[in-house]
């Protein structure tokens, strides 16, 4: 028994990949291992710890929930997307970096993903907010009050106002 | 001169990779490589009659396909016992693959190597198992009951009973002007790192070595494992430990099954061999912890001073016993905390049960300790109608009391001897940090308000730091980039950070200039591992030790090229100057360059070291008790652990309808000695605390009588999100040194978990004026307690029995 596998052309952080994929794979283990960009991480498989959200035309979504023939029209963002054009640090990745908000960095390019698009959405969180944005991704090293701190420090880099 | 670091809060320099997606976790590498998928026995206890693989061959992709009956030479015996114990009388532990019998959900029964998950998912499915079910044993009672057994020939289910005593506790019990006996239990968690367990491995052929990354909190220990097993020489072995996505325990032991097949899966097809756990079966085949029934007999005088005490644990360790009697120990010992009763009796079993095995996660066995001594003080007070931190305080070890013999024999097999604290001073920081003196009108003015609120506290003290010893090597290349290697792992604690600092201290180099590598044998091929909050007393002090010899070894080659004495020079900012005198310095990798005395220039500063350039020609090039090369390498064992402490306190309030429990503050003091990073330290207090909270009021292992486990996924499993943890927490810190090592460092990783369950049920308590005696506490079970405490209102006749011991009347409680 062999598997039908389908050209699936993804766009992802800006660039064209032309992947072969059995209608099942999942667009996570697609974007890991067809595509090579490890960054996205998967914790769980069930959509419920967040570590593998990217965005899709913007939108944060868990990439073990979605299969990879599903995704052909969107453009994805994944972690490594998240810098800077001239290859600094981006504002969110900049924050966690200043209010120590990863340890193992495992679970940390879900948050990543998630509060970017957060901050497009609401570009000056409240606190409330700022833990409102993160609810729905695990962490289990940081206790996440300095992923809170990360998302409002992300808000003041990024020009709040704007 | 250079800033000081150590006791910076100090930006991490792991960070950059992991927040752009470069960071390499065991999963990220071997693209390519054949994947395997095991099938996990669907039964907790079942014989296996018969395995019929026939139908995978099959399945288009499969490679190979292993089981027990494939398994030969060492493969074929069981897992090592790591930790033996002279009381550990029956000790067992499993097969790689299982041998004719299950004993839990999950347990490994084959082995699928193939061209992906997907594929080798495919062909598990197909493997047909023939069982005999057989009973299973579920829960401590049921294993104390001993009407079934786990395993045949381990009689009462009982696999050790060990009992620890100082004075003689029943007698000072029985003597004693009051008593209380109190009956406790915990509940069954589990570390659940973000990232479950995984292992690549690579055999080469031509050169006849073998390459395994696994994400372990051991590569040594892994590395050892897989050599046996395999029947292959150390030296053939190279262990890497990549990024690893949390640890908390449930990497330390070693081998996991796969650890030792993915390696012989490499070797027996001669190409890349990964697995990657799943979820599920992190749940169903990963170590558990907590698990334990309680019983406290205690006797104390008017002051609640403990005069005698005696415990008895009934300790779950799952159906193997691979990491020996660690978790009952450390409860055991730790119980003990920062107090000094008169006399202390303290008797485990640990008994098999069909479920998940039980290692170390986060505590060892410390939060079922501090649970059985904190509760104990709660009771004490609450009957003779005393404030709670008096209590503890009239138990306290005084600063000038140390060291301190607590006459027992802690986990290491070694006294357990406190090297230094203060105590009363940690509870004066706490009182003040969180009000508790003036929290009585906090309570009546929420009262006011028609809520219900409590406040609680809990003390522990922590042995970290545990031996036999930790290495680290230190190299100076000829750029003048210092090199660190050391042996133990890294799981998010930022040790290249840490360490880099102590680095950047004791050799006077700048600190950019220091990179440390960590769990990586082929670069220190002797370490024992990261786990009971030892890297930084351990690696932190074998860092200081070698910066140390690297130190002097710089200034010995300098003194002759500067032509000057070595007490005169110092190094700072990375150049060997006369003290005061800057103009004539020399840098260190120049430093380097002239300590490895050359015969070929290979480039231009490397000239400097050639054999007409350097050297007195009457003396060997490299004097007889030196060696070539700008590098130190040292190692640090101390006799003993050293004692940390802390002592957190919680307010909460308790929803009068649904008896859900909302954190209001949380207030934590801390004495791990000397502070390498605090901002570091902080944020293992701060995970430390939400796991604690996961493990209070949200997580257990729910397995039903048949030993299915209910709740194996994250939907289930009720791991704490940001809206379950405390918004802020206050944190004070207290510096003891240490004097058993050379920075005075006391370990922190653990801490902030170990009182949780003490702590919140003290605040429960305080709260609803209900004895709580079991953790964690969902608020359906508060709900119970309430009706429970409702019903029996009015009925006094258990009074002097335990549930008289509560803080105030259940008629009090409900005027509330």
């Amino acid at each position: 028994m062999t598997e039908t596998r389908y050209d699936v052309r993804l766009h992802v952080n800006g660039t064209v990949h032309d992947v072969q994929v059995p209608a099942r794979r999942l667009l996570s283990d697609a974007l890991r291992h067809d595509v090579g960009l490890t960054g996205t991480h998967v914790g769980c498989e069930h959509g419920v710890c967040g570590a593998c959200t990217v965005l899709m035309d913007g939108r944060p979504v868990r990439s073990c929930l979605v299969l990879a023939v599903s995704a052909v029209d969107a453009e994805i963002t994944t972690v490594e997307g998240l810098a800077d054009a001239d290859g600094s640090l981006g504002p969110v990745q900049q924050a966690f970096k200043e209010c120590h908000g990863l340890q193992c960095g495992f679970c940390t390019p879900g948050f990543l993903t998630t509060i970017t698009a957060g901050l497009e959405e609401n570009p000056s969180p409240t606190p409330e907010e700022a833990r409102e944005m993160v609810a729905g991704n695990l962490c289990r090293c940081t206790g996440y009050q300095n992923i809170v701190a990360s998302v409002l420090r992300a808000a003041e880099l990024r020009g709040g106002d704007a | 001169m250079t800033t000081r670091m150590l006791g910076e809060k100090v930006q991490r320099v792991e960070d950059d990779r992991l927040l752009r997606g470069q960071g390499r976790y065991v999963d990220d590498l071997a693209q390519g490589a054949l994947e395997v998928a095991v099938l996990r026995s669907p039964h907790a206890h079942a014989r296996i009659v018969e395995i019929d693989v026939d139908p995978v061959l099959d399945v288009d992709g499969v490679v190979a396909v292993w089981t027990y009956d494939d398994l030969t030479g060492p493969m074929a015996e069981p897992l090592p016992l790591l930790i033996p114990h002279p009381a550990l009388t029956h000790g067992r532990t499993q097969h790689a693959l299982a041998k004719d019998e299950v004993n839990h959900v999950g347990e490994a029964i084959a082995f699928v190597v193939a061209e992906d998950r997907y594929v080798a998912e495919d062909a598990v499915s197909r493997i047909r198992v023939t069982y005999e079910p057989l009973p299973a044993v579920v829960g401590v009672e049921a294993a104390r009951s001993a009407e079934h057994l786990v395993h045949e020939d381990v009689p009462g289910n009982v696999a050790a009973r060990l009992e620890q005593a100082t004075g003689d506790a029943d007698a000072a019990i029985a003597a004693a002007p009051h008593r209380l006996s109190l009956d406790l239990e915990v509940e069954r968690s589990a570390s659940t790192p973000l990232e479950g367990r995984g292992t690549v491995a690579r055999w080469d052929p031509d050169a006849g070595r073998l390459t395994v990354w696994s994400s372990t909190q051991t590569s040594t220990g892994v590395r050892a494992a897989v050599a046996t097993k395999l029947g292959l020489d150390l030296g053939q072995v190279d262990v890497i430990t990549p990024d690893v996505g949390g640890g908390f325990g449930v990497k330390i032991v070693h081998p996991w099954p796969e650890e030792v097949l993915v390696p012989m899966a490499a070797m027996a097809l001669g190409r890349p061999v990964k697995f990657t756990e799943d979820r599920r079966e992190h749940f169903v085949s990963s170590a558990h912890e907590r698990g334990q029934l309680q019983h406290v007999d205690v006797g104390f005088d008017d002051e609640g001073r403990l005069l005698g005490m005696s415990v008895q644990l009934w300790h779950d360790h799952g159906a193997y016993i691979p990491y020996g009697l660690i978790v009952p120990i450390i409860t055991s010992t730790q119980a003990l905390g920062p107090y000094k009763p008169e006399a202390y009796k303290v008797v485990f079993e640990s008994l098999y049960t069909n479920t998940v095995i039980v290692t170390p996660y986060r505590g060892a066995g410390r939060p079922q300790g501090v649970f059985l001594m904190e509760r104990t003080m709660d009771a004490i007070a609450a009957y003779l109608g005393r404030d709670r931190a008096e209590v503890r305080a009239a138990n306290f070890i005084q600063p000038d009391e140390f060291p301190y013999d607590q006459r027992m024999t802690f986990q290491d097999g070694r006294p357990l001897v406190y090297d230094s604290g203060d105590y009363p001073q940690l509870l004066d920081k706490l009182k003040a940090l969180v009000g508790w003196d003036d929290f009585e009108s906090v309570r009546q003015e929420a009262r006011r308000e028609g809520r219900r609120v409590g406040i609680g506290l809990a003390c522990y003290v922590e042995g970290t730091g545990v031996g036999p010893y930790e290495g680290a090597h230190i190299n100076v290349e000829t750029t003048g980039k210092v090199k660190v290697a050391i042996g133990l792992t890294s799981q998010g604690q930022g040790h290249r950070t840490a360490f880099a600092q102590i680095v950047a201290d004791e050799l006077g180099v700048p600190f950019e200039d220091v990179e440390v590598t960590s769990g990586d044998t082929r670069r220190m091929g002797y370490a024992v591992g990261t786990f009971a909050s030892r890297a930084a007393v351990m690696s932190g002090s074998a860092v200081a030790l070698a910066a140390r010899q690297v130190k002097a070894k710089a200034l010995r080659i300098a003194a002759d090229a500067l032509e000057a004495a070595e007490e005169d020079l110092e190094i700072v900012d990375g150049h060997v100057q006369v003290r005061g005198a800057p103009a004539s310095r020399l840098a260190l990798g120049t430093v380097a360059v002239l300590s490895n005395p050359l015969r070929y220039a290979f480039d231009e500063a490397s000239k400097l070291a050639t054999q007409f350039t350097v050297g007195n020609p009457d003396k060997p090039p490299v004097e007889e008790d030196d060696e070539p090369g700008l590098e130190g390498r040292d190692f640090y064992s101390p006799e003993r652990s050293t004692f940390a402490a802390g002592m957190h306190a919680v307010v909460v309030e308790t929803d009068p309808d649904t008896a859900e429990v909302k954190i209001l503050r949380y207030a934590v003091v801390h004495d791990c000695g000397t502070l390498v990073n605090p901002m570091i330290v902080e944020g293992q207090i701060h995970g430390g605390v939400a796991q604690g909270v996961g493990g209070a009021l949200y997580e257990r292992m729910a397995y039903d009588e048949s030993g299915q486990l209910l709740n194996a996924s994250f939907m289930d499993f009720l791991m704490p999100y940001v809206t379950e943890v405390p918004e802020r927490i206050e944190v004070d810190h207290l510096e003891t040194p240490s004097p058993l090592n050379p920075l005075g460092i006391k370990g922190a990783g653990e801490a902030g978990v170990i009182p949780s369950a003490a702590l919140f049920a003290s605040a429960i308590e305080d709260a609803e004026g209900i004895p709580i005696r079991r953790m964690p506490i969902s608020p359906s079970e508060l709900y119970d307690l309430r009706r429970k405490a409702a019903e029996n209102a009015g009925s006094v006749e258990n009074a002097g029995s335990v549930e008289s011991a509560r803080s105030e009347p259940v008629e009090t409680k409900e005027s509330r």
